[in-house]
């Protein structure tokens, strides 16, 4: 019989572990001055000194890179929760309005707070309560009674984010503090204007949204199953939604508030670990969140080298690559996945 | 039941008692003051035609419904007032039908009915294998152990659902229309594990529409009418066409089997 083993986890995730360290070193070594792997890996652990590798590659590249690895890993572990919880692979923070709502927090914030005296501080904040608002807000328009019906949450997402975008730019406009490319790193999500001091707090919401995944990862299969299953199985299902419902606000409102709109992430990297590693989600969510960092440093990469010197938005790339994957993986016979979810019990 | 002051708690019956259960759902009456026992060792089969409420009544026994007046109490504690963790190890349930919106595999799902003796993380221990294998052994699913479930037929699916709930190793089973999309051997192998289940001190509660399966198997016999029990009794005292007349609204012969339990043969004029 086959069942996640201690072996089979530890292997996995020290692949998966190894597969972002080589990610990684090939995206310091990619810009304007291409670096060997070897130089890089030299300048990463080298001492503090005054080599002009070194600050290529730890002063300029480095942080990045590391944010665009935390928002990954952010990203994808929400998709993984929320797929779980709302019992819908098409679940991702993008798809369902999620984003969109930290993201109209975030601009509310930004428009509103110079005049309430608050600070850059209140962003991730109001990114945090505009996810929260906006899950509960999904909750109240596709739920019934404890189901909630796959179709309505597709659609409500679809009017939500339409609703969002617009929210944003007016907002925006209306401020008359962001010009239109400014606008661009809200709705199309963007690594190159990221602040490199939120790094420590955005790893700090990571950390506390996937500890709170792992320690209730079983309880998280047996939601998958319905809450009625996860109640006759002996888990709490209402204290277990909240928490997980608030870990994954935090991570998306974290990275909403410096990255902008990027989608995708939360619903390729689950959707394809899923297809190879299975659903267990003792070890998809793990796995979800090395995979989600791989993926969007290498996502980030393209989008600061492709066009030589002008950057892309990486929320484009990672748009380009999953549209095509997605309707790909679709194709191949998960069809049912979307169909019947309407006659669950 | 009066609860007596004092008395140790294993002084009470080791029953699952219904006592008085009324619920109201969306404004209906669906159970009017329901009490019946199902006691360790027995199998007892709730009948009564759709909507007569046999389903709440399941739900209501694992606290996924609480009675707006009335209790179901275990060993003649409310229910309500046990963990869920705990109640889970001393009632399972197999549900008629579970979507499963992902692609797990059938050992997995089976291996799910350890989660209430385990914490939230952590891996499945040599027992924990070994206890999920023979469920499967039981129900003879063992050779579906690697399939995915959503590729699943409805009637495997149920037996796998059915395998998770002896591997939760309660005390009693409630069984919702387990045998609904099962063929004649299968429904045999079901009753059978079932009979097994009881033997081995158990108490069980299967619902059904199947009267000729649940006059077989079942020690006792509950019909539900409109949210009210009519009747609770030995197969022979409950299978009798006023009684079925009054469940079901039909006329029926009632023979005597080769096993001399009642054979129901409904009439069509």
């Amino acid at each position: 019989m086959k069942h996640l083993t201690p072996m089979r986890f530890a292997l996995t995730l020290s692949l998966l572990a190894a597969f972002l360290f080589l990610v990684v070193v090939f995206s310091l070594g990619m810009g304007p001055s291409a670096i060997d792997a070897s130089e890089v890996v030299r300048a990463l652990f080298a001492p503090v000194s005054p080599d002009p590798v070194v600050d290529i590659v730890r002063g300029i590249r480095l942080p990045r890179v590391v944010l665009a690895a935390l928002v990954g890993a952010s990203l994808a572990c929400a998709g993984v929760i929320f797929q779980a919880l709302l019992r819908n692979p098409l679940a991702d923070p993008f798809i369902l309005g999620v984003s969109g709502g930290a993201a109209l927090g975030a601009i509310a914030m930004l428009s509103l707070g110079g005049a309430l005296g608050l600070g850059y501080a209140a962003v991730p904040p109001a990114a945090f309560a505009g996810c929260l608002l906006t899950l509960l807000l999904l909750y109240f328009v596709a739920g019934r009674g404890s189901r909630i019906s796959p179709t309505a949450l597709l659609l409500t997402g679809v009017v939500f984010n339409a609703f969002a975008s617009a929210a944003i730019i007016f907002l925006a406009s209306a401020a008359d503090m962001l010009d239109g490319s400014r606008i661009f790193i809200w709705l199309i999500g963007n690594l190159s204007a990221a602040r490199l001091d939120a790094a420590p707090w955005l790893a700090g919401f990571l950390f506390i949204g996937l500890s709170c995944a792992l320690l209730s990862a079983r309880g998280l299969n047996v939601l998958a199953l319905g809450e009625e299953t996860a109640e006759q199985l002996g888990v709490s299902t209402d204290g277990q939604r909240r928490v997980l419902l608030v870990a994954s606000s935090l991570m998306v409102g974290a990275a909403v508030s410096i990255s902008g709109l990027i989608g995708f992430v939360g619903l390729i990297i689950p959707h394809a670990l899923r297809l190879v590693l299975g659903p267990d989600h003792r070890l998809l969510v793990p796995a979800s969140a090395l995979g989600g960092a791989a993926f969007l440093v290498l996502c980030d990469t393209l989008a600061r080298t492709l066009l030589g010197g002008r950057e892309l938005p990486v929320g484009a790339i990672t748009a380009l690559l999953g549209g095509p994957v997605f309707l790909f993986l679709l194709r191949r016979g998960e069809q049912s996945w979307i169909a019947p979810a309407g006659s669950a019990r | 039941m009066v609860k007596r002051a004092g008395a140790p708690p294993s002084a009470e019956p080791e029953t699952l008692a219904f006592e008085g259960v009324a619920i109201r759902l969306g404004g209906r009456s669906v159970l009017g003051g329901v009490s019946f026992e199902v006691g360790l060792g027995e199998v007892v089969g709730l009948v009564g035609c759709n909507g007569a409420g046999k389903t709440t009544l399941v739900r209501s026994a694992t606290c996924s419904l609480r009675p707006d007046s009335g209790e179901v109490c275990l060993a003649g504690q409310p229910i309500r007032e046990l963990p869920r963790r705990v109640l889970a190890t001393r009632v399972a349930t197999v549900p008629q039908d579970v979507h499963v919106p992902f692609p797990f595999l059938a050992g997995e799902l089976v291996l799910m009915g350890r989660t209430p003796h385990q914490g939230l993380f952590g891996f499945e221990s040599a027992a924990d294998l070994e206890i999920a294998r023979e469920a499967m052994d039981r129900v003879g699913i063992a050779h579906l152990a690697n399939r995915p479930v959503d590729r699943l037929s409805g009637g495997e699916r149920q037996l796998v659902l059915f395998a998770r709930a002896l591997a939760q190793q309660s005390d009693w089973l409630l069984l919702d229309e387990p045998t609904a999309f099962l063929d004649l051997r299968h429904r045999v192998d079901l009753f059978r594990a079932v009979r097994h289940f009881t033997e081995a001190g158990g108490g069980a509660l299967v619902v059904s529409h199947d009267l000729g399966g649940v006059a077989r198997v079942c020690d006792r016999l509950v019909v539900l009418s409109e949210g009210q029990v009519i009747a609770d009794g030995e197969p022979h005292e409950v299978l009798r066409p006023e009684i079925i007349h009054r469940a079901f609204g039909i006329s029926v012969d009632i023979f005597e089997g080769p096993d001399g339990r009642p054979v129901v043969v409904s009439r069509l004029a």
